[in-house]
């Protein structure tokens, strides 16, 4: 099967970057976000959690994560919005044999700062760090976090035992935050050295101590613009604020019929606005009352808003998986999600009126969506993508 | 004699389009035969084998007839001109 490529992209484009269980699409349409083009399925029967778009330094580089259940999980990435992608021979990220792991899924890909261009980041599955300095060519394990003496008693949440948020903070390069389920949420203040668990406030129902220093099952991070010290967070059951770069953490849900769920997204420039998909009970996860709803709060999670014009509000039986929420750069914001029954809805006002955009795709894993800057389609990356030989494809890798 | 891989499909990329690859020399193991396709095609073997060396739970290697699942493994001993073929196992969803 071969993925027809998008007809153009031109810069101030939006694209959406949708992974899912049987590979990934890339949608596009200009900034009135009217209509949208689709290109996929790239990587026709790999599941793909993980997407990132690298805009630093003039690049327009998507990177995917397509696993197959036979070949593996790789990384691979592409300099013309999906034409071709580049696989190298040898996997970009894999454990070391001292490690004694084997690499399952590639679970989230984060790029560094602005001040830190070819800075990457992985999460994978089983839970761990990975950290490109060269943009990408070569990867290596975060030792200081593998070493960790909480890893041992993680737990694997349904999904496996993932790592599966990373977020840098542009103001302190040196900060990191992940989260990995099940473990919690993990800071480190030297750039990746050393770990210190960062759950003080967030409640474990579902284990014997209510309040331990580990074992929490966060499902999604978010860090609004801005605010170099505010977080907010959708545990397992709860929702959290911290305003102390994670050192606590205090319930924030109030209003929302459900506190499960997982999926997060912050609005692109008011830290005050986050975006959740809450879910009934953590053993239906489907949308309560079968009323699929997005949540909005405007004032830092004091209180939210139901957001459902235009989404269906009956006998909604979909789950909005952890990385299937996003927003854009826009002005108004963009906001986007897709479902696990393969439907993909985007809001071109803040999420007061929505419409699907795709129907009947695979499970939806991962949804980002990305405004391209900066000569689309002319210039090279400064850094090549892949080292030694490299497998060019033109169709499904 | 040489021993001859079948490469699946999916792998033909990392094989310069074969089909077939002989390695060269006399591997007398499995494990010796993958390490000699490794030095000329890695990116087929470290498909078919994790970064461990453990062959992936969903492929199948057949030595002649033989699924070595069920035998020595990549102890499996070779006889002499036989072929080894890769196959992706009947999974998925």
């Amino acid at each position: 099967m071969k993925a027809a490529p998008l007809s153009s992209v031109r810069d101030g484009d939006v694209l959406l970057l949708v992974g899912t269980a049987k590979g990934a699409f890339v949608f596009r349409s200009d900034r009135s976000r009217r209509r949208w083009e689709k290109s996929g399925p790239h990587f026709p029967g790999r599941s793909v959690y993980a997407m990132a778009y690298d805009g630093r330094e003039g690049r327009n580089r998507i990177w995917a994560a397509p696993k197959s259940l036979h070949w593996g999980a790789e990384l691979v990435s592409s300099d013309d919005f999906g034409r071709t992608w580049s696989q190298p021979e040898t996997p970009r990220i894999s454990f070391p044999e001292k490690a004694g792991a084997t690499l399952a899924h590639v679970w989230q890909i984060t790029p560094g700062g602005t001040d830190e261009p070819d800075r990457l980041f992985c999460g994978v599955e089983p839970s761990a760090l990975f950290e490109s300095r060269d943009g990408g060519r070569t990867w290596a394990l975060n030792e200081g976090l593998w070493n960790h003496p909480h890893r041992p008693k993680w737990m694997p949440g349904g999904g496996g035992l993932c790592l599966h948020t990373i977020l840098t903070d542009p103001a302190r390069p040196e900060r990191l935050m992940i989260a990995t389920s099940t473990g919690g949420v993990y800071r480190s203040d030297d750039g990746g050295s050393t770990w210190q668990a960062r759950n003080r406030g967030i409640k474990a129902y579902f284990l014997k101590d209510k309040e331990p220093e580990f074992g929490q099952c966060v499902h999604k991070i978010v860090h609004p613009s801005g605010k170099p010290d505010r977080f907010f967070l959708q545990h397992h059951f709860g929702l959290y604020r911290s305003d102390d770069a994670g050192d606590s953490w205090r319930a924030a849900a109030r209003g929302v019929p459900s506190d499960f769920g997982f999926a997060m997204a912050t609005h692109p420039r008011d830290a005050d606005t986050v975006y959740i998909v809450p879910l009934q009970s953590d053993e239906f996860r489907c949308p309560p009352e079968g009323k699929l709803r997005v949540y909005r709060t405007r004032d830092g999670a004091r209180s939210w808003k139901p957001l459902s014009r235009g989404l269906p509000q009956k006998d909604s039986f979909d789950t909005i998986l952890r990385d299937g929420l996003a927003t854009d750069r826009d002005d108004p914001a963009g906001v986007y999600f897709g479902t696990r029954n393969g439907w993909l809805y985007a809001s071109r006002d803040e999420g007061e009126t929505w419409s699907a955009i795709a129907e009947n795709l695979p499970q939806i894993a991962c949804v980002r969506a990305v405004t391209v800057a900066g000569r689309a389609r002319a210039r090279r990356p400064r850094s090549a993508a892949a080292p030694r030989r490299t497998v060019r494809r033109r169709k499904a890798a | 004699m040489p021993v001859r891989f079948l490469v699946p499909g999916p792998l033909r990329d990392f094989a310069g389009g074969r089909t077939h690859v002989e390695v060269a020399g006399s591997p007398r193991t499995l494990g010796e035969a993958l390490r000699a396709l490794e030095e000329a095609f890695p990116g087929v073997v470290r498909r078919v084998l994790d970064e461990q060396g453990e062959v992936r739970p969903h492929v199948n290697l057949f030595v002649g007839e033989d699924c070595v699942r069920f035998g020595d493994g990549l102890a499996t001993p070779l006889p002499e001109g036989c072929e080894i073929a890769i196959l992706p196992a009947v999974s998925g969803g």
